[in-house]
């Protein structure tokens, strides 16, 4: 990629000037030279590099009343569907996909669960494959300060679906305070600043790092094969680390439309509605500073469990319970008290878009350079099904990378389909993808630019 | 009593669900039990390299840093397997953004091993210049808090690796502890640390056969018995060859048996066993329940812990009593839950506010599953859950596994919570297992929670819902009850009970599921055992600590021997 090249050709020069600073105790250098970064109309970075594509993972539990979500029509210029009406301002960023399932091959079905996995993960049960988030931030991430960021909403770690193997779950972030402390707080080099401080902290404990990678090699010679992938896995993530340092440690790169987090209050934790709002509202507030600022290009935010947790404030039922209890209203033909959560969780999800799209990015909006995958794990919750499994893509239009504001209707296919073609409209080199009834070579194509 | 038990449960000795066998009690079908196995011929397992748990790894900093560390930061969360977050600790690895917050934690906690109280006494010796590298002096302390934090001496290269970091991080910095304090952080995510390492060596006593070398055996000796590392005397042991003698190896159980840190790793195991880690992520209605708070929630489970510390370590009572026990802990916060008057004054009243208390004869409470530790974790939001809290029971307490729902279950029968036809969750349970594909999984769990349906979902006592008294009627595998009281009497009595504290207490101590041949030693041999001891804990931890297979690993060469997952098939669950 054009920008790390940039950054790597800059970076030894850099370094030598600061090792001389770092000689005494830290000090605080303007480096103007720098400024001319950005092009004179902030489209893309000074380099000619364009602005980076950004991608994102957005789950629910429960999936939305089917008959109610899927668009008429088929292909662009759909009519928004009556449960997705607070999305209409985003239409032609949205890109909808019904009929798409995971398959089991006979594996068991572990109920709010087996179907995301099969979709993001390309399993149809057992096989560890990474997720999609994984397999992106791995190919366009790896040079930015996280190489991908996760939040629960409702306050929960393990609200996650981002997984490397069985071994490398990447837990959520639970509280919107912990993001911002993580972003903002003291290793935070804000790219616009005219000063830059490197941290002597930082330089000698990246220094000492190395007497941990020195002992790899012996130590993993004592391992069988399983516990040697765990011991390598950790070592990745070591490097990881290593990384974040170095990119902590130099003057970053200019950016129009990075300005800091405001700095979130506490607020309570919890699953009704309300609160599960709020903190995905703050959340997404963040991650959108997170992104504007190079700080990671990559996010996953879980607003609810896959068995639904959600529920109105001072009332004992959950999301969950009402999509197998409730009966079906006569009248209206579904459950109303279902649909009420999928109501609130569709204007969660607005957020987020109308979050993306207030920051302005070059001649567009972040949105448009960020391409959200959102979906849930089950077609119809009463039922625990796994057929046409509600999907989006939204954002990435003025990415130049995929098209959208587009309804692709499919008959029970592998919904593998949309993450390959997600991988390569965003440049991944893969040419199938998946494991069973869920391999998949065939891209949505008409989805490409 | 126990003979009642044995009558009522012979005439069930399988359960079928869905054309599929998920329970089998072999011992109840009359068939004879198999002769005690040959210690020799039973195969150990692979060794495991386990991630340190949220409590081990708070256990360690406090043993070697002392009590008065804080630890802040968020931990990966722990992953439970086979029902024990110990085996599913051998199983996880640490991701970026893990190994980020265990890099917050160990730099706050190295922060104050230096700070002005903890320093010298952490720091044995001093610099020659408070700002230049000494490497004698960071030679001498990475060595010795080395040997604490990775349970083993450092090599050499270790050691000189980390003085040479030191020297560096000193320059850096311009300070010699500010370069330590670095060094410490550093150690501090090293894999050394952050995972329980076990080298297997060939055993001498046992030609052919392949053992823990001693500090492995040290540290899987003291993450069992205290769930935390090894202290300086096991690990001095460790270094005489004392370990690798019977008369020196239980020398040194016995006296870990009698340390006060055992509470501490019992507490560890049944917090583990119980599932505890699930409240960390429980929720209640604040407008239904505005009793229930992290407070209460922290009660509850120091409530049974209690309760299962006193009755098993200091009353060296018998295990099975534990589901009948009237005997408990009170706090006022969980006074106003249970309805009792707890005064600070009262006889009995510990310094800390918790007071002994028995429930009285006749009262509906007996036993740790009508505390509210259990009633509350296994219930939903805002109401109770029978299904939750029989099938809680069926996996932690008797070690069985029940399946998930199938896919694609047409729900034709809907069950409305305002039909005035069903006012009670029995009966709306009763309408949805009409369902014959339903039926089948929910009479192995309903049954036992709704004898537990007097307690609401914070278990708070209650006669009855929506105006219609509560049925506290039930059953488990044949055995019939007509109250939560009888409930515990049966489990008390189901061979089950035993049987899976012994297999899951093995398991902890492994950090493995139990091979093939280890099931059948443990349910022939130490199950005898148990049984012979009258059903007491810390008997049953010493007999798994000195049998001949506690430390028997499989051959190490991973180019000769099998995965980890071949070589576990067949264990049973």
């Amino acid at each position: 990629m054009n920008v790390t090249q940039r950054l790597a050709d800059l970076a030894p020069n850099r370094r030598g000037f600061m090792r001389g600073l770092l000689s005494g105790a830290a000090v605080t250098v303007a480096l103007p030279f720098l400024d001319c970064f950005l092009n004179a109309n902030g489209t893309a970075l000074a380099s000619g590099a364009p602005l980076p594509t950004r991608f994102g993972t957005w789950f629910w539990g429960c999936g939305l009343t089917p008959g109610r979500w899927e668009p008429k029509q088929r292909g662009a210029g759909y009519t928004m569907p009556d449960e997705l009406t607070m999305l209409s301002p985003y239409a032609d960023q949205l890109s909808i996909f019904s009929g798409f399932k995971t398959f089991l091959d006979g594996n068991g079905l572990t109920p709010h669960q087996s179907g995301q996995r099969g979709i993001i993960t390309g399993t149809t049960g057992k096989e560890p494959d990474p997720s999609i988030d994984v397999l992106i931030a791995d190919a366009t991430g790896p040079n930015t300060r996280f190489r991908s960021l996760e939040v629960s909403p409702m306050g929960n770690p393990n609200n996650t679906i981002s997984r490397r193997s069985n071994s490398i779950i990447n837990a959520a972030e639970a509280s919107p305070m912990a993001l911002y402390a993580r972003l903002f707080g003291a290793e935070f080099q804000d790219p616009n600043a005219a000063d830059f401080k490197p941290d002597p902290r930082i330089m000698a404990e990246k220094s000492v790092l190395s007497a941990i990678k020195d002992s790899r090699e012996k130590l993993s010679g004592q391992l069988g094969a399983a516990d040697k992938a765990r011991l390598d896995e950790y070592f990745t993530s070591l490097r990881q680390i290593e990384q974040q340092m170095t990119i902590e440690l130099q003057k970053p790169e200019p950016l129009a439309a990075c300005t800091k987090a405001e700095k979130p209050n506490e607020k309570p934790v919890g699953t009704d509605v309300e609160t599960t709002f709020a903190n995905h509202k703050l959340f997404a507030q963040i991650l959108a500073h997170a992104l504007a600022c190079d700080q990671t290009r990559v996010m996953n935010i879980s607003y609810t469990d896959g068995a639904s947790s959600l529920r109105k404030v001072g009332e004992p039922t959950t999301q969950h319970i009402h999509t197998h209890e409730d009966p079906i209203d006569d009248k209206l033909g579904y459950q109303p008290g279902a649909a009420y959560f999928e109501n609130q969780i569709m204007l969660g999800f607005a957020t987020l878009l109308e979050t993306l799209k207030s920051v302005k990015e070059g001649d567009g909006t972040l949105l448009d350079r960020t391409v959200v995958m959102a979906l849930s794990e089950c077609g119809y919750a009463k039922q625990h099904t796994l057929e046409s499994i509600p999907v989006f893509l939204a954002g990435g239009k003025g990415s130049g990378k995929i098209k959208t504001g587009i309804h692709v209707a499919a008959a029970g296919e592998p919904g593998t389909r949309i993450g390959l073609t997600v991988q390569q409209c965003l440049g991944l080199s893969v040419n199938s993808w998946g494991v069973g009834s869920m391999r998949t070579a065939r891209p949505l194509t008409e989805l490409f630019v | 009593m126990a003979s009642k038990g044995k009558l009522l449960f012979g005439g069930v000795a399988l359960l079928i669900v869905a054309g599929a066998a998920v329970i089998a009690f072999p011992e109840l079908t009359g068939q004879k039990a198999k002769k005690p196995a040959d210690i020799s011929s039973i195969a150990g397992g692979p060794t495991v390299l386990r991630r340190l748990t949220q409590t081990q790894y708070q256990h360690v900093i406090a043993d070697v840093f002392g009590n008065d560390i804080t630890i802040g930061g968020r931990f990966e969360p722990d992953i439970r397997d086979s029902g024990l977050i110990e085996v599913g600790a051998g199983k996880v690895s640490v991701p970026a953004s893990g190994l980020e917050q265990y890099g917050k934690m160990a730099r706050s906690i190295s922060v104050q091993v230096f700070d002005k109280a903890h320093r010298d006494s952490m720091v044995g010796c001093k610099p020659a210049s408070p700002n230049a590298p000494d490497d004698n002096c960071a030679g001498q302390f990475v060595s010795q808090v080395g040997r604490l934090l990775y349970r083993r001496p450092l090599t050499q290269e270790e050691t000189a690796n980390l003085v040479k970091g030191a020297a560096d991080a000193t320059k850096t910095v311009g300070n010699f502890y500010g370069g330590l304090q670095i060094t410490l952080t550093t150690m501090l995510q090293a894999p050394q640390f952050l995972f329980n390492w076990e080298t297997s060596v060939a055993d001498r006593s046992h030609p052919g056969q392949f053992t823990l070398n001693a500090y492995s055996k040290a540290s899987r000796l003291s993450f069992f018995l205290w769930n935390s590392a090894p202290d300086d005397m096991l690990l001095t042991a460790a270094e005489k060859g004392e370990l690798d003698t019977k008369a020196g190896f239980t020398r040194q159980v016995d006296r870990m048996l009698v340390s006060p840190r055992l509470e501490a790793g019992a507490r560890a195991y049944f917090a583990d066993m119980f599932n505890f880690d699930g409240f960390n992520n429980l929720s209640k209605d604040p407008t239904i329940y505005p009793k229930y708070s992290f407070g209460l929630a922290t009660d509850a489970q120091e409530q049974t812990l209690r309760t299962v510390s006193n009755h098993l370590l200091v009353k060296d009572g018998d295990y099975r009593d534990l589901f009948t026990t009237r005997d408990t802990f009170m706090s006022r916060q969980l006074g106003a839950v249970y309805s009792i008057p707890v005064p600070k004054d009262a006889p009995g009243a510990m310094p800390d506010g918790w007071q002994p208390y028995s429930f009285p004869a006749g009262d509906p409470r007996s036993g740790i599953l009508m505390q509210v530790s259990f009633l509350a974790l296994h219930s939903h939001p805002g109401r109770t859950s029978p299904t939750l809290r029989g099938k809680a029971l069926r996996e932690t307490i008797l070690c069985q596994k029940v399946p998930d729902p199938p896919g694609n279950v047409n729900f034709n029968v809907v069950q409305d919570t305002k039909n005035p036809a069903y006012k009670t969750v029995r009966q709306r349970l009763e309408a949805h297992r009409t369902q014959p594909t339903c039926t089948g999984c929910h009479k192995m769990m309903d049954p036992i929670g709704l004898s537990l349906e007097n307690f609401d979902s914070i278990g708070t006592y209650r006669a009855g819902e929506n105006g219609s008294a509560i049925d506290a009627s039930g059953e488990i595998d044949g055995v019939k009850f007509d109250s939560a009281e009888g409930l515990g009497k049966a489990i008390h009595d189901h061979p089950a009970t035993t049987a899976c504290l012994v297999n899951r207490l093995y398991a902890y101590a492994v950090g493995r599921q139990p091979t093939k041949s280890e099931t059948e030693w443990l349910r022939a041999d130490l199950g005898k055992g148990f049984a012979a001891d009258g059903y007491k804990f810390k008997p049953l931890m010493r007999r798994i600590a000195i049998s001949d297979v506690f430390f028997r690993v499989i051959a190490p060469d991973p180019e000769t021997r099998p995965t980890r997952q071949a070589s576990l098939q067949g264990a049973a669950q």
